[in-house]
């Protein structure tokens, strides 16, 4: 699947597009399909998204999955401080990133 | 240390009020984020892996108390409760969101300090030896030249949009403890045979993705022809430096291609056009600036005795002091690797407390040293065990300096953008591995140093062992680097073999200090024995 990803204008946080809107996790992300270019000048155009890009991703069991490390650690945060990661408290919750 | 003038702070306000206003027009859309990029770039605001990171300066590695303290409050206030101090000498902070910026531009200028020339191809934050003004073995304090510089390099409106970015580095004495030979432009100040101060130039160093050590350009730079060297040296490469591969820019590319005899004749050619040219300061300038510099009311009679009886005390004070120049005090330096911790970083509550103890005992300064750890230069050795106690009890008494524990790592894929692989953990590994406080004496000095990409912000290049981390088809791969240097023998290291996997690397090197260790003679450091023997008998026990 193709998913796309950026940052929030404001925070800078790592955000995934949802289809309606964008959110900060990874699993609500939509496939874009052969849409995203369009969607990336239309969303960074409304000020929605920075630096807006397509990525690779799968669909899996355990949710969605960015298939490159690096995206896998934007969607996670970085994996020496799991305390500063959306779920802090899921000791799991790095496991599928390396 | 120095103290803004008028002029000084006007520019860091107006700045921080130009800035407002972009982020405004960013906010309400009146600036696309191309229009909006260099200018936040230009005042050290990043968009990293997971937010916006913003870089503050500290020129040359020098901080007092109230500056220390509003960094730490600055990482409570706007970021996450800690900050990462770089090989830059600077700090940065990982989650800082773009509509407050401008008010913590607005607070550090309030305290000296701004985030300008942080980024972008410009002359960066001047880096100095961090023992600067406390050190024994210096002929002078180096910081007032790098002050000079500073002032001569900020908005210079020539030097702003350079080839690529230009770091310098400025140092006094024999020990290089800056890395100066790995610059764009390297400063030795030196006495010569009349015995007058003058700067040792050297051009075309660094590290990135084709290392170089500088090499001698002048022996000699009388005082008052420093800045008109220094833009000689500035002008060659900003008319001949390559604009049209970012891999080529620096400016090693252009004294390598040159040929340093040839670089050097132009740069003699433009130095002596600019000698027509009223550019220079005056003298009266820089004395101006060096009596901001003029050291500490140290007391005279203070004891040069210290009581060593604690042995976790002992441990500390052989490992992170250095002799100093007053007889009673010492320099103390403050690792912040903690055995398993995250190099460089320090949460807000330890800036505050080092901000302290520099205010009650170390004459209201700290430094930040490249090695990203903190200095105390003027400890009263009086002082000293009291000093100790706080650092022990806020989890910063590691005696580790210099050790493998104490290991440079640039923020790797875990914070940074370009990076190909992660290196905190790999550091973390490391430090774990070899954390004991005996096993890390009986291997001794061994300069460890990561990169989590080419660029080499871990300064892999210079590492007794560097590791570099790249990408080997989606996964994080090390290549392993022996034999670099970063001191007066400065040499660059060489990979040694195929690469590996993350726990590989340390097991590697693992191996390695058991060579060291069974061919070591007499007090030969990792980096003496490896020039010694070579690398085979290395590469013999690490891939068998």
């Amino acid at each position: 699947m193709k998913i796309l990803t950026g940052n929030d204008l404001k925070t800078g946080a790592v955000i995934w597009w949802t289809g309606v809107g964008w959110s900060l996790d990874v699993n609500e992300s939509a496939d874009v399909g052969d849409h995203g270019a369009a969607l990336v000048a239309r969303e960074e155009g409304a000020q929605n998204a920075v630096a807006a890009y397509v990525i690779d991703g799968e669909k899996t069991a355990e949710g969605i999955r960015p298939a490159h490390i690096k995206e896998r650690i934007r969607a996670l945060g970085p994996t020496v401080r799991l305390d500063l990661t959306l779920k802090p408290s899921d000791p799991a919750a790095a496991d599928w990133v390396i | 240390m120095y103290k803004y003038d008028e002029y000084d702070q006007q520019m860091v306000d107006t700045r921080v009020a130009e800035f407002r206003d972009q982020v405004r027009r960013r906010l309400a859309g009146d600036l696309t984020e191309d229009q909006f990029k260099p200018l936040r770039l230009q005042n050290g605001l990043y968009l990293q892996l997971h937010a916006y990171m913003l870089r503050v300066a500290v020129p040359y590695g020098t901080l007092n108390s109230a500056q220390m303290t509003l960094l730490g409050d600055i990482a409570d206030k706007y970021d996450r409760g800690y900050g990462h101090f770089t090989t830059r000498q600077n700090i940065q902070y990982n989650w800082i969101k773009l509509e407050d910026t401008p008010d913590i531009l607005a607070e550090l200028a309030k305290v000296e300090m701004h985030a300008i020339q942080t980024s972008g191809n410009c002359i960066r934050n001047i880096s100095s030896d961090q023992f600067a003004g406390a050190a024994a073995d210096e002929i002078v304090d180096p910081r007032p030249y790098a002050e000079l510089l500073r002032q001569w390099s900020s908005f210079h409106p020539e030097f702003l949009v350079l080839p690529r970015k230009f770091k310098i580095a400025v140092i006094a004495s024999e020990k290089d403890r800056a890395a100066m030979r790995l610059h764009d432009i390297g400063i030795k100040m030196v006495r010569n045979d009349a015995g007058e101060i003058g700067a040792q130039f050297y051009a075309g160093g660094g590290m990135g993705r084709t290392p170089m050590i500088a090499p001698l350009i002048r022996d000699f730079v009388p005082l008052d022809q420093l800045i008109t060297f220094s833009e000689a040296c500035l002008r060659v490469y900003n008319r001949y430096g390559r604009r049209d591969n970012k891999y080529k820019a620096r400016i090693k590319i252009l004294v390598h291609e040159l040929g340093r005899d040839e670089y050097v004749r132009q740069v003699e050619e433009e130095f002596a056009h600019l000698l027509t040219q009223p550019i220079e300061p005056p003298l009266a300038e820089l004395e101006r600036i060096k009596a901001h510099f003029t050291g500490p009311d140290f007391d005279a009679g203070a004891a040069d005795d210290l009581d060593l009886t604690d042995p976790d005390f002992r441990l500390w004070v052989e490992r992170n002091t250095h002799a100093h120049k007053q007889a009673g005090y010492v320099i103390a330096t403050v690792s912040l690797k903690p055995v398993g911790g995250i190099p460089g970083d320090a949460t807000a509550d330890q800036i505050r407390l080092m901000a302290k103890l520099a205010k009650d005992y170390s004459f209201d300064e700290l430094r930040v040293t490249h090695a990203q750890n903190i200095v105390f230069p003027h400890v009263r050795k009086a002082d000293l065990y009291t000093v100790w106690q706080a650092l022990d009890e806020a989890g910063l008494a590691t005696a580790n300096l210099d050790t493998v524990g104490d290991i440079i790592a640039c923020p790797g894929l875990d914070y940074c953008s370009l990076a190909n692989a992660r290196s905190i953990p790999v550091a973390q590994k490391i430090s774990e591995r070899f954390g004991s406080a005996q096993r890390q004496a009986e291997i001794g000095e061994l300069k460890l140093k990561i990169s989590g990409c080419i660029n080499a912000c871990g300064h892999h290049h210079a590492g007794h062992i560097g590791i570099l981390g790249v990408d080997k088809k989606g996964l994080e791969n090390y290549q392993l680097l022996f034999g670099g240097s970063e001191g007066a023998d400065t040499s660059l290291a060489k990979i040694i073999g195929p690469g590996f996997t993350e726990d590989g690397v340390v097991d590697a090197i693992e191996k390695a200090t058991e060579v060291y260790l069974a061919n070591k003679q007499g007090e030969e450091r990792f980096l003496d024995t490896y020039r010694r023997i070579g690398m085979d008998p290395f590469k013999e026990a690490i891939y068998g």
